[in-house]
């Protein structure tokens, strides 16, 4: 039990009262899917923070490589056209 | 609405029965903070002694009101010597293992949770009230300790070994619960309290599906270890009271 090795760690995710998808909101270690959810639901919703919870087992997320950075982000910063930059906004126009 | 006239000493000593439950409960389980095998079982076991701290602190203050002696909850709490608690005798058994505690939690909140579902129509505004709201809290207690007695009655041989060793200890405390004592039966009556009897009808449901489920057995009858109700207590209760009352009896009226 003291093994944290054989615990696999989880992504938590939350949807709020009024949010329209889950967040992610944090970590945890749990030996399975359900104890995963119950520790979800001790550790990030005592205060009412939310009304849905997803758990997703680490492992199974594949991230982009922080090197690739450039090559995959920079260039759409580049073309100003993909921004909508070139509108006027209407004077009487609440943002 | 037609309620028998009913002795204020008996809803005062009702309100101990379950408050005080509630209390030493509470107590064992913090005793856990940062003792858990896990960090996020550390939380979930706090987080559980909060509940059952916060139905305390209401049930006590209830119980003092009836009293009608000017005692409020912490007086109760922390004047009382331990023949004046009455709690079952199973919520002050030591946590010797984390299968003791999760056997325990198991044991008792799968008795909690029929209790409270019963007394939310009870008669007693005021208990029916906590009754409501600490269901919802008991039911996931439960479950808590259901998962739970699930991956360690059928996990390892180590851990299911641990959880006989657990239900064999604390088996003989569970009598306890569905004593029907004349202060209750009383209470039943006047449709105040929960009918032990139904209680234990629902219990040992759930209980012979946790252990089928868990592969655990239910062990052989050998008579019920009870005392709680009257205050007579095993040894452990005076050990949890002098760590829980020390501060208050050494510095009365102290506040932060």
């Amino acid at each position: 039990m003291n093994d944290r090795s054989s615990w696999p760690l989880w992504e938590v995710f939350l949807r709020s009262r009024r949010g329209l998808s889950h967040q992610h909101v944090g970590s945890l270690h749990a030996p399975d899917w359900e104890m995963a959810v119950q520790n979800a639901r001790d550790l990030y919703t005592r205060r009412g923070e939310g009304v849905s919870i997803w758990v997703v087992e680490s492992a199974a997320i594949h991230a982009s490589d922080p090197d690739d950075r450039g090559p995959l982000f920079d260039p759409p910063a580049d073309k100003v056209y993909r921004h909508p930059t070139f509108y006027k906004v209407p004077e009487d126009l609440k943002l | 609405m037609s309620t028998a006239v009913v002795a204020a000493s008996d809803r005062y000593q009702y309100a101990l029965y379950l408050g005080d439950d509630c209390l030493i409960l509470s107590h064992r389980l913090a005793e856990l903070a940062a003792h858990a095998p896990e960090f996020e079982e550390d939380v979930a076991l706090s987080n559980l002694a909060l509940d059952l701290l916060g139905q305390a602190r209401t049930l006590l203050a209830y119980a003092g009101l009836v009293e009608a002696a000017g005692r409020d909850e912490d007086d109760l709490a922390y004047g009382r010597d331990d023949r004046e608690f009455r709690n079952l005798l199973l919520v002050e058994q030591p946590n010797w293992d984390f299968a003791h505690t999760i056997v325990r939690q198991l044991f008792f909140a799968s008795y909690q949770l029929p209790l409270y579902q019963l007394l939310a129509d009870s008669q007693d505004p005021t208990l029916a009230g906590v009754a409501a709201k600490g269901a919802k809290e008991a039911s996931y207690h439960r479950d808590h300790a259901r998962l739970w007695t699930l991956r360690l009655g059928d996990g390892t041989e180590e851990s299911h070994s641990r959880m006989e060793t657990a239900v064999g200890a604390l088996w003989p405390f569970t009598g306890e619960l569905f004593q029907a004592d004349p202060i209750t039966q009383r209470l039943v009556a006047a449709g105040i309290a929960a009918d032990p009897a139904a209680l234990e009808l629902v219990w040992r449901d759930q209980i012979d599906q946790t252990f089928a489920e868990a592969t655990l057995e239910r062990p052989v009858e050998l008579g019920v270890r009870q005392g709680g109700r009257s205050g007579l207590h095993s040894e452990h209760l005076g050990h949890i009271l002098s760590e829980m009352q020390h501060l208050h009896r050494s510095h009365p009226l102290a506040t932060w």
